[in-house]
């Protein structure tokens, strides 16, 4: 039995898993980033109306 | 007399230093600068010691006499195996720390170590089916090793599904340690379990006191990944923890502060 197919699966579930890993917050940290903006935007407009 | 005065003296500063460092740890604002600088180095040495282990371990390293080629998958899974129960020891340790002192940053960073674990815990047990499959002829048993690493799987997932079903961040992570902490009594059943049931697993073949029976050659780069692998948790969790702090914090004049800096 070769052995070369056991050795590639195993080193590409680990590569997709940790790039996963690590790409996952900073797809969040954009997501978080784009709701700070919105939710300054909606303060802004809130204080100028009441200004 | 004079000698005590100046040990005093000497220890001082360094004293002052550290519980300096410990109270900046705490504010949010100096944690999320001073994170920001160290990921990207984190990442490189990372990077570094990847490429320098996994050469001399998939490329020079000799085929085993017993295994052949499949005793490669060694490098990849002993120090994914070695991370899963090293990253939920800090993560009890962490979210200890979070119940007793109440700090904030503490129970961000157990809960940022949770999906970084569970990530090591799926790579060490899918890579450890593949190396199973042509040296033991299976891809699973339920032998005490095996079973008690799912556990800890599941451990990590209960810990991350906790925290995300509670609306209210400092709860749900005081909840989320908590059963972090009551897990932990799973981690000496994974590192006993081949000395105390008879396991298809086999038991260590290093130890920290007794040294190692495998052969320089290939022990080295095992040694190399097993330190790059923790370049890794540090940058992934230091990246977690800065989104989480900028989530709880959104609407802090810090938060709105940075990200007008961002833009300009």
């Amino acid at each position: 039995m070769s052995h070369t197919p056991f050795i590639w699966a195993a080193y590409s579930i680990g590569t997709v898993v940790l790039l996963w890993c690590a790409l996952a917050p900073l797809i969040h940290k954009k997501a978080v980033i784009r709701d700070i903006r919105k939710l300054s935007q909606i303060e802004e407009r809130n204080r100028d109306s009441h200004s | 007399m004079n000698t005590n005065a100046t040990t005093m003296n000497k220890d001082k500063p360094r004293k002052n230093w550290l519980v300096m460092f410990i109270h900046k740890m705490g504010s949010p604002p100096w944690f999320y600068g001073f994170s920001g600088k160290l990921i990207p180095w984190l990442w490189a040495i990372f990077a570094a010691l990847t490429i320098w282990g996994l050469y001399l371990g998939l490329v020079k390293a000799p085929a085993d006499y017993q295994q052949g080629e499949s005793f490669r998958i060694m490098y990849l899974h002993v120090p994914s195996a070695w991370m899963s129960m090293l990253i939920y020891t800090s993560m009890a340790i962490m979210g200890f720390i979070a119940l007793v002192w109440r700090i904030r940053i503490m129970e961000i960073l157990a809960m940022s170590s949770a999906p970084v674990g569970a990530a090591f815990t799926i790579i060490a047990l899918a890579s450890g089916s593949l190396w199973g499959r042509p040296t033991w002829g299976t891809y699973w048993v339920w032998d005490a090793r095996l079973t008690s690493e799912l556990v800890l799987l599941f451990l990590y997932l209960g810990v991350i599904g906790l925290y995300n079903a509670i609306d209210e961040p400092r709860k749900a992570a005081r909840a989320a340690c908590l059963l972090a902490l009551v897990g932990a009594v799973n981690l000496p059943i994974i590192h006993y379990s081949v000395k105390w049931w008879n396991t298809l697993h086999q038991g260590s073949s290093i130890s920290v006191t007794g040294g190692s029976n495998i052969d320089p050659s290939m022990l080295w780069p095992l040694l190399i990944m097993a330190f790059a692998v923790k370049f890794y948790y540090g940058a992934n969790l230091l990246t977690r923890a800065r989104v989480k702090l900028l989530e709880q914090d959104k609407r802090k004049g810090w938060v709105k502060k940075i990200i007008k800096e961002r833009e300009s």
